[in-house]
């Protein structure tokens, strides 16, 4: 595998169009990858591709173009199951990680009885706190947390469990912290005392090797369109004997085997939780997403992030008056960062930041409750990915100067 | 009006953002409401005294970005005396006028997050239930 070079970002870079757009007559320098990551061509001219030349529906038509669009679309199914290390019926695509989190909490939810226990942390994204929130609701679970240190990490000390904890749903990467969660053990814990292990990758899965049998999570979800790919798509891993057992999420065609007046047989796995007409050209353009990955090699990807963060940190950290929340150590971190500026809002640092053509998420990131532990309402978040650069970082370090003119 | 963001950041903007009017508790307020921008997380009570229909006096209390501070704070100070029903049909043209900016889609609910509360707040004064958020 071939490192990345600043040669080798450049020439990466030529594949993505958008990153030569201009902002305010200044070059775009996009920083919002958490939120999405852009798209390079293979993954555009692939969606093209379908929908100009082999569009039709999957699994059902006899004819060439049903022929070749079921080809695709199985193909990108096991390309992303491939990914992380999972077996082709484990590997269930949904809209996103969201939809995967809501699929896992009403179908395990006829598995649990009332008063059982569901633990997550206190720094989930809004995805895996409020589907488990509201079935615990619904269905009379408790819900509990495990507790932030200071320092951003978990406190694996605080991790209660009882026989009743059916579930431990656990974010891999925090979305608002960075915080990169010690998911092995996590799982460990978690299995020791006979509880399913999920596992929230949406943050975790672009940006390094990700596998599901190494780790030995139960479920991972994780979403297409922050890894390069398209909106609208994401996956579900499952271990193969806990799906069999689950009931489908959505009933409807494809997912059936036999239907009758009175009775429905469900279809194999992974059809069986893939009720309608899927998205086939997303599911395509994931499978292109999922082949440009593979050429870059995640482990180049993963070390080449930690090296951009690590200078990230180290920039940000010499501008005065900037508080950076989570792990300073770039090892245990994602690529994102996310801080303030004392006295200034996250929005007017993040509209100002605009102006000099640099895109950052300023707000509370979909984590409302782990904001307001901290004591904040929200901050402004540079995340990072493979075609980013360390002169991109200088600039926004440089800008963030100039933002600091304005309120002075 | 230059198109750049930084335009918004005036230096009437940037002063009652530092040095905000009409911000604390005000006691005995016969109306308090708050606006949350769930966008940001940004919050603006509105509390207020009314007589004879009429707002008497009026302060607010919360955390938002400079263009949601300086639109409370110049909301608060021009709608004393100013009865509930001329109140009632204040307009984000009318919020954009009074800062004395104009602002996009993007920001557009930092300078009305103010006037959402004062609107709830009249709402729940006159005992109604169509306070919009």
């Amino acid at each position: 595998m071939i490192n990345i070079t600043k040669n080798k970002i450049e020439r990466l870079r030529e594949d993505f169009p958008i990153l030569s757009r201009k902002i305010n007559n200044k070059q775009l320098v996009y920083l919002d990858n958490s939120a999405t990551t852009q798209k390079p061509m293979q993954v555009i001219d692939a969606i093209t591709d379908y929908y100009t030349n082999y569009n039709s529906n999957v699994h059902r038509g006899l004819h060439k173009l049903s022929e070749e669009a079921t080809v695709k679309f199985e193909e990108s199914h096991e390309k992303v199951a491939d990914f992380i290390n999972a077996d082709f019926q484990e590997l269930i695509f949904t809209k996103g990680t969201t939809e995967s989190i809501n699929l896992l909490a009403y179908s395990l939810s006829s598995k649990l009885k009332k008063g059982d226990e569901i633990l997550i942390t206190q720094m989930e994204h809004h995805s895996n706190l409020v589907p488990w929130q509201q079935i615990a609701k619904s269905f009379g679970f408790k819900l509990n947390y495990i507790k932030i240190k200071n320092d951003g990490t978990l406190d694996l000390d605080d991790i209660k469990l009882s026989k009743k904890t059916k579930i431990v749903s656990c974010v891999h990467t925090s979305n608002f912290l960075g915080t990169i969660n010690p998911v092995k053990e996590i799982g460990k814990i978690a299995h020791e005392n006979n509880s399913l292990f999920v596992l929230d990758g949406a943050q975790s899965v672009p940006h390094m090797p990700i596998d599901v049998k190494n780790i030995d999570c139960d479920f991972l979800a994780f979403s297409s369109h922050k890894m390069l790919g398209p909106m609208g798509i994401g996956a579900l891993y499952g271990k193969k004997e806990l799906l069999e057992e689950m009931e489908p999420f959505n009933y409807g065609g494809d997912m059936i085997l036999e239907v009758r007046f009175d009775d429905t047989k469900f279809n194999e796995l992974p059809w069986k939780f893939e009720a309608g007409t899927p998205n086939v050209a997303g599911a395509i353009g994931f499978g292109a997403s999922i082949d440009y990955l593979n050429k870059i090699g995640m482990e180049n990807i993963k070390n080449y992030s930690n090296e951009l963060t690590g200078y990230a940190l180290k920039r940000l950290s010499e501008i005065k008056n900037l508080e950076i929340y989570g792990p300073l150590n770039p090892e245990k971190r994602g690529s994102l960062i996310s801080f303030n500026l004392i006295n200034i809002h996250p929005h007017d640092t993040t509209s100002l930041l605009d102006d000099y053509g640099i895109a950052v998420r300023g707000g509370h990131h979909c984590v409302m409750p782990t904001m307001k532990l901290m004591g904040l309402t929200g901050s402004t978040r540079a995340s990072f990915y493979f075609y980013n650069t360390k002169e991109e970082i200088d600039y926004l370090a440089e800008t963030l100067e100039k933002v600091k003119g304005v309120f002075k | 009006m230059n198109s750049l963001n930084e335009g918004m950041y005036m230096e009437h903007i940037l002063d009652l953002y530092k040095n905000p009017l009409n911000f604390g508790i005000l006691e005995n307020a016969d109306f308090k409401e708050r606006c949350f921008n769930p966008s940001c997380g940004d919050e603006v009570e509105i509390q207020a005294k009314v007589n004879s229909n009429k707002i008497e006096d009026v302060k607010f209390i919360g955390k938002g970005c400079a263009i949601c501070v300086a639109s409370a704070s110049l909301l608060t100070d021009n709608i004393k005396n100013k009865s509930l029903d001329e109140l009632n049909n204040l307009t984000r043209e009318d919020m954009m006028k009074l800062v004395g900016i104009e602002v996009g889609p993007a920001r557009m609910k930092c300078i009305t997050c103010p006037l959402v509360s004062l609107r709830n707040g009249i709402n729940s004064f006159n005992g109604g239930q169509n306070a919009r958020s």
